[in-house]
């Protein structure tokens, strides 16, 4: 497989490689793929006042999946809840130069962030799955 | 990050490809300008230079597996040699029987002309085999039926290295009287073999993985008890016993017979010697790493084969951190089916461990520094790639990966 000098980039210096506290009110956790297919992603960010403040990621992957879960959190941070909503696989595909064979990367990456803003939307009380509302900074997530 | 030690290249990947040895390239470059006849030429001297040539090469690939020189068919590889086999025998003994057997660890040479013959009618057993891969020779024993025409069980294996006890279903092939077909790509040159001992009535192999050219291989075709009969499968002059008509690569079978002499004369020392690299490059990784799986058999296995799965890291990912090292993975993502390898499937290694499955095949010229070099850069990218997993976060803080309910897609 050849790759782009993105991807490759990515991979030898991947971005916001880490863990977040899953448990807190302000994470939001996506684990998405499973060990079988040979690709695991799990994207987490940290919203304060509506705004991703901190995106970070693991991945068990192929070079592509590491890039695509990596550019997602660098695209992640500094945008709304809104704004990160509207994150496209394509988009991903584009910019990493992604060939056929490795689409799926991209669409996991975007499952993964679709996956992290219900899980924290759902912590804040608006999810389809809503616990009780988190008093506090769970008022100011949505506006 | 520091950037692994530029445009440093160690070759470890001899299971798929081998180089030419020089010697083997002396040998037959003359045969590409001066001595370029056709081998079918009957009529002066450029063509019995060029059939002499292949008498000679013929006579010493015989002496090297234990059979004649008549019953030495050249082809352009293993692959032809397996379908030439498989596909001969089906349509020369149909009225015979339409019964095949075969394994499931068998190379796609093997393994897709018995699906074409499925499609054809024939019905064909595939033998599973244990963590190992090994086949249950009462299994096997007890596949055979009146109908049974042709057993196919390859010498060692090319992902896993694991050996098969050929000379023990020979015998058990003889008792039923079925043919026998091993495709012996990996041994040729590096295990013993002898047709006679091992009761093989047909045998493939090819020059590229024993340091000789690509293009060339050859099929042994017993002649005498039994007879083994093969419709051809390409016609057209009548070259090679009928059965394979073409013109001879003349220089390719020149340098398959020098590079098979090279590699028997200095066999068990070379075996030896591979082995201990081997045993080094083992004994590095599983030492400095956690959660090692060497696949395959740790005692009936080629000296050159080191199949590990590294738990908790995808393989692909692992080939990009080792740039400049030829390595093979059995990850999807290597392969052009996008299927995990089917091999370790078959051993009953899970998915997700044969995604993170390498194979390292040492070979010639590899050394003692090299093996340790590999090693080093494997363990540094393991660890950094861990890093990066979320199943190693997972599994270090305890939780079952078993348990988990992925959502696979």
């Amino acid at each position: 497989m050849v790759y782009s000098e993105k991807v490759i980039d990515h991979y030898k210096n991947p971005r916001n490689v880490g863990s977040l506290p899953k448990d807190a009110p302000d994470v939001g956790t996506g684990v998405v793929g499973a060990p079988e297919c040979g690709d695991v992603m799990k994207l987490q960010i940290r919203v304060e006042d509506g705004v991703i403040v901190d995106a970070r990621f693991k991945t068990f992957g192929c070079g592509s999946a590491i890039a695509s879960s990596s550019l997602a959190t660098e695209w992640l941070k500094g945008r709304t809840v809104e704004e990160a909503q509207q994150i496209r696989n394509v988009d991903i595909v584009e910019e990493l130069a992604l060939p056929p064979v490795k689409i799926h990367c991209s669409v996991l990456a975007e499952d993964a962030i679709k996956q992290a803003l219900a899980d924290f939307r759902r912590k804040q009380g608006e999810g389809p799955e809503a616990a009780a509302p988190e008093a506090g900074n769970g008022e100011e997530a949505e506006r | 990050m520091t950037e692994p030690t530029e445009n440093r290249r160690v070759y470890m990947d001899h299971q798929a490809t081998t180089p030419v040895d020089p010697r083997v390239l002396d040998a037959m470059l003359p045969y590409f300008t001066e001595k370029f006849g056709n081998a079918a030429s009957r009529s002066h001297a450029w063509g019995w230079e060029a059939e002499k040539a292949v008498d000679d090469a013929r006579q010493r690939l015989a002496a090297a597996i234990g059979a004649k020189p008549r019953e030495i068919v050249f082809t352009s590889g293993s692959t032809e040699s397996d379908n030439l086999a498989i596909l001969g025998v089906a349509r020369m003994y149909r009225e015979r029987g339409r019964h095949l057997v075969t394994c499931a660890t068998e190379h796609k040479a093997v393994l897709d002309p018995m699906k074409s013959l499925e499609r054809d009618g024939f019905e064909v057993t595939v033998l599973g085999v244990d963590r190992r891969g090994r086949l249950d020779l009462d299994e096997l024993r007890a596949a055979l039926r009146d109908d049974t025409i042709l057993v196919s069980v390859m010498h060692a294996n090319n992902e896993i290295g694991t050996i098969h006890p050929i000379a023990e279903i020979g015998r058990i092939c003889k008792e039923k009287g079925v043919l026998f077909h091993t495709d012996a790509t990996q041994t040729l040159g590096k295990e013993p073999i002898d047709v006679e001992e091992m009761g093989v009535d047909l045998l493939s192999a090819n020059a590229h993985k024993v340091y000789g050219p690509k293009g060339v291989g050859l099929l042994y075709r017993r002649r005498r008890r039994p007879r083994v009969r093969l419709e051809p499968l390409q016609y057209g002059g009548g070259h090679e016993f009928g059965l394979r008509s073409g013109t001879l690569d003349v220089p390719g079978i020149v340098g398959f017979a020098a590079a098979v002499d090279l590699a028997l004369a200095e066999r068990e020392t070379e075996r030896a010697r591979i082995a201990a690299l081997r045993d080094r490059l083992q004994e590095r990784l599983t030492s400095a790493l956690t959660h090692v799986h060497v696949n395959g058999d740790p005692e009936a296995r080629l000296a050159c084969n080191l199949n590990v799965s590294f738990e908790f890291v995808e393989g692909e990912s692992l080939l990009m951190g080792l740039e400049g090292i030829a390595v093979s993975s059995g990850s999807a993502c290597t392969s052009a089916s996008l299927e995990p390898s089917y091999v370790l499937h078959a051993l009953g290694v899970g998915d997700a461990l044969a995604h993170s499955s390498i194979r390292f095949s040492l070979g010639r010229w590899n050394t003692e520094e090299e093996v340790d070099y590999v090693a080093e850069r494997t363990i540094e990218a393991v660890q950094r790639l861990r890093e990066l997993s979320p199943l190693y976060e997972m599994a270090m803080e305890g939780i079952d990966l078993e348990s988990i309910q992925w959502d696979a897609h």
